[in-house]
């Protein structure tokens, strides 16, 4: 029994900390969600792009980490602005299916980027620490999961605190409650929207550093991407509070079900268990734990 | 449709709506099917023609997808599922009862429209990016079972060889004699979705596109026709995914991944949402995009680059395109290549007489 109670809290603490991970890729999603109302289709190959602009700065340009951070970073900000500018201004106001399908193309667009500029092979993405787990009674805590867990935490509460009481953020949500309104209030709208997108990059950028050293960097690291609807929804869109628990929650039951179903069904259960999870959440409770309740019933 | 409409006065509403505009409208189509009937089939290699075939598949799957997407308002990212379920369901009955294709056809069909209309479920009390997302899931789910319950998928390979079309003792073998096939059920497709669309259903479908709460206090119930629209948009995809399963002799769900319910949806965003002609252009357009990308690298690329790097190009230059398109489309020109169409043929709608 200590066994299977131990193989138990193994697949809880991978859940918690992978959970966490989630949190932060989420957290990119729910940021622009939460500020301009549009939704990123294409958040896992923000984090794919950001990944292979690192590696590919620390293993061709020879650059040290926290250069190729730095760069990476900078340039995923860059590029959020740019991107609010150039494809998501002149879809404001237009139906949802017009946002969606504009960061699905962006999402094909990156697709073929990366691997034309930056290379198609595999590549990793070495941090300074070390590969050995952290063994405590039956669990082993492999460090580059506890350093995702950590720097998911500090940016959650970090974000937390932004729009909570700092100016821009409560600028921010002034712009997510009513554009009309805080235009009229003298809030520069268009310009919060690239701030929004702007740090959406740099969470995706985080991310993309964190996945890459886990699952090396390719294009399957995009893939990342289809965890955040389940969490996201979960969670609620335009939550914080809400990516965390949603993380949580989509890292436990994935890894109990991949534990526990996976012997009998032959694989891949945790691929799906979290989008089982998301149909029933969509049909009881759509706008997730900690959503604003919004939901038209026609 | 090419018609020139000069000095022409509708009275009445009926004559408004017709298929046939015009007298001439007649002939114009008479013209059309001559060329796609005799012309093309009879003059074309056989490569050619299989080009055209897929392009026919996805008209289909491109009309269905846009009776729920343009039409009724309804978004959904779960077509490519809703195919695999027609071609599993026709590729089961094939091998296992050796049923002929009409049965298996319709039967691929409403297995789809059923499927569809349980995944629109959720349409009833979400809309928009919610409704996205849950047919996402369906889509993930579908593909999932379909790879993991062997009793449909027919074993480790998911994949299902289905036997040639039969007419008689007659067996559809060539690309010309699959032409013919598929042409047969675009133009009923074509037809089918014209009268859909101007009918009492297709009416509802665009008020409750238009403005759903006013289509409910006109006395529209929105959940029978929310339902009804996934049905019937599910039902073209499962016929296009029988049909597609036959112009490859095999069932597999690697061909109806989430990549081909975004290509239908860029079909229809392309071509220009809630229109027959649209879905035509848009579906023709995205066929023949990677196959133009394709031969294009293959005799220019070796200009600007070594041979391995164009190899190695095609797929990524693809993508690239692709979405590019989708974003230009979607920024630029929103009504798609049906209003470029329009443009263009209202332009020379009264020539040379200028007001």
């Amino acid at each position: 029994m200590p066994d299977e109670l131990g193989f138990f809290f193994l697949l809880m603490s991978n859940g918690v900390l992978i959970g966490l991970m989630y949190s932060l890729i989420a957290l990119g999603f729910v940021l622009v969600y939460k500020a301009t109302d549009a939704v990123n289709f294409a958040q896992g190959e923000f984090v794919m792009i950001a990944g292979l602009a690192v590696a590919l700065a620390m293993s061709a340009a020879g650059a040290p980490l926290w250069v190729a951070i730095t760069v990476g970073l900078a340039g995923m900000i860059a590029f959020g602005f740019g991107l609010e500018r150039v494809v998501l201004r002149p879809l404001i106001g237009r139906p949802v299916i017009a946002v969606v399908m504009a960061t699905i193309g962006l999402a094909s667009v990156l697709r073929g980027v990366g691997p034309t500029f930056f290379g198609a092979g595999t590549k990793t993405l070495p941090l300074p620490i070390s590969d050995a787990p952290f063994v405590i009674g039956p669990l082993f805590i492999p460090p580059i999961q506890l350093l995702g867990a950590a720097v998911s935490v500090v940016f959650l509460s970090g974000f937390g605190w932004f729009f909570l009481w700092s100016r821009k953020g409560i600028a921010m949500r002034a712009v997510a409650d009513n554009q009309q309104v805080a235009m009229a209030m003298g809030i520069n709208v268009e310009r919060y929207f690239g701030l929004a997108w702007a740090m959406t990059g740099m969470v995706s950028a985080l991310g993309g550093i964190i996945w890459g050293n886990l699952l090396g960097v390719d294009i399957n690291l995009s893939l990342v991407g289809f965890k955040v609807f389940p969490v996201v929804i979960l969670g609620g869109l335009d939550s914080i509070p809400g990516a965390i628990v949603g993380g949580l929650i989509v890292g436990i039951v994935e890894n109990i079900a991949a534990g526990y179903v996976d012997p009998y069904v032959g694989g891949g259960t945790k691929d799906f268990a979290p989008y089982v999870l998301m149909i029933l959440a969509l049909m009881i409770r759509p706008y997730g734990i900690f959503g604003k309740k919004l939901i038209e019933r026609v | 449709m090419i018609q020139r409409e000069c000095g022409v006065l509708k009275t009445s509403y009926e004559a408004d709506m017709a298929l046939y505009p015009l007298p001439i409208a007649r002939w114009t189509v008479a013209v059309l099917a001559v060329i796609f009937f005799l012309l093309i089939p009879l003059t074309l290699h056989e490569y050619y023609l299989s080009v055209a075939n897929l392009v026919w598949i996805a008209v289909i799957g491109a009309l269905g997808l846009n009776i729920l997407v343009g039409y009724t308002g309804q978004v959904s990212i779960g077509h490519g599922a809703f195919m695999s379920v027609g071609a599993y369901t026709a590729a089961n009955l094939a091998t296992r009862l050796d049923s002929p294709w009409p049965v298996n056809l319709l039967a691929g069909g409403l297995m789809a429209a059923a499927v569809g209309a349980v995944v629109g479920i959720p349409s009833l009390r979400i809309k928009g990016l919610y409704l996205a997302i849950a047919t996402l899931a369906g889509q993930l789910i579908i593909e999932w079972t379909i790879n993991h319950v062997t009793f449909i998928s027919g074993g480790v390979q998911a994949s299902i060889a289905v036997p040639r079309p039969r007419l008689g003792s007659m067996v559809l073998s060539s690309q010309r004699d699959m032409y013919y096939f598929l042409l047969v059920f675009v133009v009923i497709a074509i037809v089918g979705t014209m009268n859909l669309v101007r009918s009492r259903v297709g009416r509802a479908f665009i008020a409750i596109r238009d403005q759903d709460i006013a289509a409910e206090i006109i006395g529209i119930d929105i959940f029978r026709y929310k339902l009804l629209a996934f049905a019937i948009s599910s039902f073209y995809a499962g016929v296009t995914g029988v049909l597609y399963t036959y112009f490859l002799g095999i069932a597999n769900y690697e061909q109806f991944q989430i990549g081909v319910s975004i290509d239908y949806l860029a079909m229809i965003i392309v071509g220009g949402l809630g229109s027959v002609l649209g879905s035509i252009f848009g579906a023709i357009f995205i066929t023949l995009l990677p196959i133009v990308i394709r031969i294009g690298m293959e005799s220019f690329g070796s200009v600007f680059f070594n041979p391995q790097t164009v190899l190695n190009l095609i797929p990524n230059l693809r993508l690239m395109v692709f979405g590019a398109l989708i974003i230009f489309f979607l920024v630029v020109e929103p009504d798609g290549l049906n209003r470029l169409w329009r443009n263009i043929r209202n332009y020379f709608r009264i020539w040379p007489f200028a007001y």
